[in-house]
């Protein structure tokens, strides 16, 4: 069994959150991962129509059973990728502090022209089942979500998974859009911290998104200048059947630009790894800017609890002095039909002092909240900035080692030329 | 091969150039095409090409056989007399035109030659009549090309460095190809080229008239009857071969064409990861400028490359093209004499009285066909030998601009890798 390319290496150990297993211990550790497989299925869908989908093969082990030497078979399990982005919605809800792993792509996105852009295609099924592991694995090693249970009823109950999630509830505990939204216009004083990381992931998108782009235009014109040099070869061929002493070296100089034009196929699939690299990234970001949208969630449920409070206080502050410094309905209409009689006030005044009391109860309370989920938040933001650093660093180097790849190829192949036209 | 300078035909209408032997000339000159027309320098001294003193003595002295050694490996035991160099391009600005002129310097020990060394300035016009004048003064020979006249003004900048260096490359080895002719080198327009101080055009006129009976050539109205198989070889491998340097040509140009697009996002993407830096702290930061540079350094490789094959790849290759029409023409021409010959043999054939001679005019048309195709087939095997030089030189030469510009992009990234893993180290150690 492999491991995704970019395994994160487990080397902090600042991580701790209370009630979870105590640290540098993850899932990952006692368990061997993998997406083995992808296949074709047909079936009928939700709506009784024939529908063809893929599904993926997940294979677990453990790790001791595998390190004594038994080798036992994995167990195993087919998943879809519906069943994946059920689970990253639950995890989602459940750990809203989380930068939770993103999926790969559900369509093909920044293609160069020749790679294919059909979900069906077979490379691009091999690339979703790599970026699919890869969700799996970055999962399993989080010191948070590795420990959900769900997630490992995911990777080892085959019936039944999906009615086990749904029964968890987690679909009401989802924050609507909307309120989401209104939280973030109207917050007054979220932590800094959050502020700049979501500009931070806005930024990070966008810079992302143009790079992924550009690459492709590069990828297409590569493509092409290669390719016209298969031509040489061709009339090299047919030259060199005019010639007496030239015809050998022309004729094996032709061959060289074949293999020349034809190298570029290797070099341009090698590159879509790097590429599914910084989408991982570009998908990251929706996740960071959730942790934040959901920090200013709190915060403005904080402030509208204390607002709240406030209001009440002076509500029976008025109420007690009998003097009206705001402006209230019931002030307005006491004063058309009439004020009210002390037995009246006096039931007023012990209903302000019970919402007073839960008014407090509730501010401490999503204070406490806020609080926590800020501590908890940053620390998996801090994991996430190291990670990020890490991995893009990786993949740049890889890109280089690509580039030099390339490099010492196309030497190698002109080089044979040069040797073969030195021979006319 | 041999050159053949042609061994007196009993009434050859053309004589007096050929039948002077040369005191230095050897038994069967065979002069090798100048290897390399870029790489020769000006010296003061009388030296040949690889900067060897040249020996004056005679061929069998030992130095002069050294000499010949380190020369070309095709040389076949010939001494030359008669060197020439193109260089020193010089802008000149008049209120009527700018325009370059080259030095053309000349040694030599030919008596032809009033003095032993010249050292006169020549514009392209200049270059272009003398070729006219070899054309039309030696219609049996093959004339070497000159680089292409016109060059599209707005596309390529006719007084940049690298366009002027291209033409003097070219100009000097259509000089030194002419020079190393057994025929041409001693025509007298050529002797004028090299020698006059003002090349006076009209000079060269009055030479032509000078020189007596001008071989004119009937052109047309005469039907060939059958083409000698070498001939018609020639004439149907110049078409091929006409055709592949056509397709060769038009790839070379797809091929800039692509690099010039590729280049072109190329130029967007390295910026793209400086933008990317800016948003990062060091850690991610130092990496991605890193990229950046890397990327714009392949960018200036892939414009040289692109530049050079521009400049020096598809002038020479169009040049080839240029000559092999020339050539065409020259065989046309030979066709031309033999059906003449034939034409007229065949009228006498059938004159009644078979018992008188053959007259002066059949026999001459019959010297200029087989002086003609003699001339023709020692400079056909001159030009198959240095088409297969130039050739080889020009694809060794692209082939090398690739390499070279993968070394470079190379060099670049591999300094990348060795910033980025320390600071990989450096950050494991430090955790």
């Amino acid at each position: 069994m492999s491991a995704a390319p970019q395994m994160p290496q487990q080397q902090s150990l600042y991580y701790f959150v209370p009630q979870m297993v105590e640290k540098g211990t993850t899932l990952l550790k006692r368990m061997e991962i993998s997406v083995a497989e992808a296949e074709k299925r047909t079936g009928k869908n939700a709506v009784s129509m024939q529908e063809t989908y893929t599904v993926y093969l997940i294979e677990t082990r453990a790790v001791d059973a595998a390190s004594e030497g038994a080798n036992p078979a994995p167990d195993s399990l087919w998943r879809r990728y519906s069943e994946f982005e059920l689970l990253r919605n639950y995890l989602l809800v459940t750990y809203p502090f989380v930068v939770v792993p993103p999926l790969p792509e559900k369509r093909a996105e920044f293609v160069w022209h020749k790679l294919s852009a059909d979900n069906m295609d077979p490379d691009f099924v091999e690339r979703r089942r790599v970026g699919l592991e890869n969700f799996l694995l970055r999962v399993a090693s989080h010191p948070v979500l590795s420990n959900d249970n769900i997630f490992y009823s995911f990777l080892t109950q085959e019936q039944s998974w999906k009615e086990v999630v749904f029964e968890t509830g987690f679909q009401a505990k989802a924050d609507s859009r909307l309120k989401a939204l209104n939280a973030t216009f109207r917050v007054k004083n979220p932590d800094k911290r959050f502020a700049e990381m979501k500009h931070y992931g806005d930024e990070l998108q966008s810079v992302i998104s143009q790079l992924l782009r550009v690459r492709a235009r590069v990828a297409d014109r590569l493509y092409g200048v290669y390719k016209v040099h298969g031509n040489y070869g061709r009339v090299f061929s047919e030259w060199s059947a005019i010639e007496k002493e030239m015809g050998d070296g022309l004729q094996s100089a032709g061959h060289h630009m074949d293999a020349y034009a034809a190298s570029v196929d290797d070099i341009l699939e090698e590159e879509e790894h790097y590429a599914d690299q910084l989408k991982e990234y570009l998908f990251y970001t929706e996740a960071l800017r959730a942790v934040c949208r959901k920090h200013e969630l709190c915060q403005f449920e904080l402030e509208m609890a204390a607002q709240d409070l406030t209001s009440k206080k002076q509500q029976r502050e008025e109420l007690a002095t009998g003097t009206v410094r705001t402006f209230s309905l019931k002030g307005m209409t006491s004063k058309l039909f009439g004020q009210e009689t002390p037995e009246q006030r006096e039931a007023k005044l012990k209903t302000l002092e019970t919402q007073i009391e839960d008014g407090e109860e509730m501010v401490k309370e999503k204070n406490a909240e806020c609080e926590e989920f800020v501590k908890n938040a940053w620390v998996d933001i801090e994991r996430f900035k190291e990670q990020k650093d890490r991995d893009l660093k990786e993949a740049l180097i890889s890109y280089a080692i690509m580039q030099i790849s390339m490099c010492k190829k196309g030497i190698q192949v002109w080089s044979n030329a040069k040797e073969c036209f030195s021979k006319m | 091969m041999s050159a053949g300078t042609p061994k007196s035909l009993p009434s050859s209408g053309q004589k007096s150039i050929q039948e002077v032997c040369h005191p230095l000339s050897a038994e069967e000159p065979v002069l090798p095409p100048s290897p390399d027309g870029g790489s020769t320098t000006t010296t003061k001294d009388l030296s040949l090409p690889n900067g060897n003193a040249v020996d004056t003595s005679s061929p069998a002295s030992s130095s002069s056989l050294l000499n010949r050694l380190q020369l070309d490996d095709d040389l076949d035991g010939e001494t030359r007399d008669l060197f020439v160099t193109v260089d020193d391009p010089k802008k000149h600005v008049s209120t009527m035109e700018t325009y370059i002129t080259y030095r053309v310097s000349t040694k030599t020990t030919r008596t032809e030659f009033d003095l032993p060394e010249y050292s006169v300035r020549r514009r392209y016009q200049d270059f272009d009549w003398l070729r006219n004048k070899l054309e039309d003064s030696q219609p049996t020979h093959l004339i070497p090309p000159l680089p292409e006249k016109f060059v599209m003004k707005g596309v390529v900048d006719r007084f940049s460095e690298e366009f002027v260096e291209t033409r003097r490359k070219a100009l000097d080895k259509f000089l030194k190809r002419v020079a190393d002719h057994p025929v041409l080198s001693f025509n007298e327009h050529f002797n004028v080229f090299l020698s006059a101080k003002d090349l006076n055009k009209r000079q060269g006129l009055a030479l032509l008239s000078k020189m007596g009976e001008s071989v004119k050539y009937v052109t047309g109205g005469y039907k060939l009857r059958l083409r000698p198989v070498e001939f018609a070889a020639m004439g149907d491998y110049l078409d091929v071969f006409t055709q592949k340097l056509g397709t060769i040509d038009r790839i070379a140009q797809r091929i800039i064409k692509e690099q010039s697009e590729y280049l072109v996002e190329l130029r967007e993407y390295g910026p793209v990861y400086s933008s990317w830096a800016s948003s990062e702290e060091e850690a991610l930061q130092e990496p991605l400028d890193g990229v950046a540079g890397c990327v714009a350094n392949c960018c200036s490789a892939l414009e040289e490359q692109t530049e050079d094959m521009s400049e020096d790849f598809l002038p020479v290759l169009r040049e080839y093209i240029l000559y092999i029409e020339s050539m065409k023409n020259v065989l046309k021409k030979r066709d031309q004499v033999q059906a003449e010959y034939e034409a007229k043999l065949e009228a006498v054939a059938f004159r009644e009285d078979k018992k008188t001679p053959v007259p002066t005019d059949v026999e001459k048309c019959q010297d200029r066909v087989e002086c003609f195709n003699a001339d023709l087939k020692a400079d056909w095997d001159r030009w198959q030998n240095n088409k297969r030089q130039d050739f080889r030189q020009l694809l060794t030469g692209m082939a090398d601009k690739n390499i070279q510009y993968y070394e470079k992009c190379l060099a670049a990234w591999e300094s990348l890798i060795p910033l980025l893993q320390d600071k990989q180290e450096a950050k494991v150690e430090t955790n």
